[in-house]
């Protein structure tokens, strides 16, 4: 019989180890979270993260390795992307029923979420490249990341804000909601779309689908928006 | 389902190849889902075709945030003194935004409701 380094050291070198862990960490996260009814602080992406940052931490991996077999899981988001289509092709009709609020909530949205952004971090005393890159924080990665360059931020650093805003987002969406007594799923899912991206789309798509639907539009809608607002909203209030 | 992903990832490509030919500020994916939409409003059956793939991937969106969500954890220290201003701005901000949206939503909502009735 070989000893557990060889077997751990030929296992590390290919996907499967931590294409496993990454799924296997989901799943104890989605299972807590269901066991929390859903409790937004018991997120499931951030359990997963904890246990697998814990995981490599304790195996002495290093991320790229670890990625090598994430990569097939992080792949998905551009077609999960293509699929929210569906959801939004099933409210099509409500959705063009709501055109207007629809073009108030972004604008709204849009515009707090960066000049916000802007205004508490210049209060906190951060400059530079690391108030640019706060910019774009509340559009999906990809699309922050190319807005983050073009403004002159910090790419890396831009990743790392879109992700904690994503969390933030679906932590905080359904206590704030309640808090202002809103009940309208159009309203809950598209606010939570526009300013937490996917990730606050993701939660939006466990409460209610057609929260998650309008979520799904606000996301995307919003990623265009911040594209072309950004750099004016940037130079206003810098 | 190797015919839904299949139209799925073609809508990406093509999205992703338009996004890169016209230098839209748009990333290919939400292109992508622009042309699904499309698709599905003008070809009969579609939607209905592609719906236990798609309802199988958004059930368990929030897995495909699990592995760059690994890669944050290594790059919080370097966030260095400035962590705890940055981490209230996006807090303050998030709330602010989500506030905003859904209230400008529901005022909207409103205001035209009436003029409908």
């Amino acid at each position: 019989m070989r000893d557990f380094a060889e077997i751990w050291g030929y296992l590390a070198q290919g996907p499967l180890v931590w294409l496993t862990a990454t799924l296997v960490a989901y799943i104890a996260g989605d299972t807590l979270s269901k066991a929390a009814n859903r409790a937004p602080l018991a997120n499931p992406v951030l359990i997963a993260v904890a246990l697998l940052a814990g995981m490599l931490w304790a195996s002495d991996t290093p991320y790229p390795v670890y990625f090598e077999g994430a990569q097939f899981v992080h792949f998905l988001l551009g077609p999960a992307t293509v699929a929210l289509a569906l959801p939004l092709h099933a409210n099509l009709d409500q959705v063009r029923r709501s055109a207007l609020p629809l073009a108030a909530a972004l604008i709204a949205g849009s515009v707090t979420a960066i000049a916000s952004v802007i205004l508490t971090a210049r209060a906190l005393g951060i400059e530079g490249v690391t108030l640019i890159s706060l910019v774009p924080k509340s559009t999906t990665a990809p699309v922050a990341i190319g807005i983050s360059e073009s403004l002159g931020g910090s790419p890396t650093l831009t990743a790392v804000l879109v992700l904690l805003t994503g969390v933030t987002g679906a932590i905080v969406a359904t206590p704030l909601l309640n808090l202002l007594r809103i009940r309208d799923w159009r309203a809950r899912g598209f606010a939570v779309g526009v300013a937490a991206h996917g990730l606050g789309t993701a939660r939006a798509l466990q409460v209610n689908p057609t929260a998650g639907a309008f979520a799904g539009i606000g996301m995307g809608l919003n990623a265009m928006l911040t594209a072309l607002i950004a750099p004016a909203l940037l130079r206003l209030f810098q | 389902m190797i015919h839904a992903l299949t139209i799925i990832l073609c809508c990406q490509l093509v999205g992703e190849a338009i996004s890169r030919t016209l230098l839209l500020p748009v990333p290919g994916p939400v292109l992508g889902m622009a042309i699904l939409l499309v698709l599905c409003a003008t070809v009969p059956g579609l939607a209905d075709r592609l719906r236990p793939t798609t309802t199988g991937i958004l059930a368990n969106l929030s897995l495909l945030f699990v592995p760059a969500g690994v890669g944050v954890v290594g790059h919080l220290n370097t966030f260095g003194a400035e962590g705890p201003a940055l981490a209230v701005a996006v807090i303050v901000s998030t709330i602010a935004a989500i506030s905003a949206g859904a209230l400008a939503f529901v005022a909207v909502a409103k205001l035209t409701g009436r003029k409908n009735a």
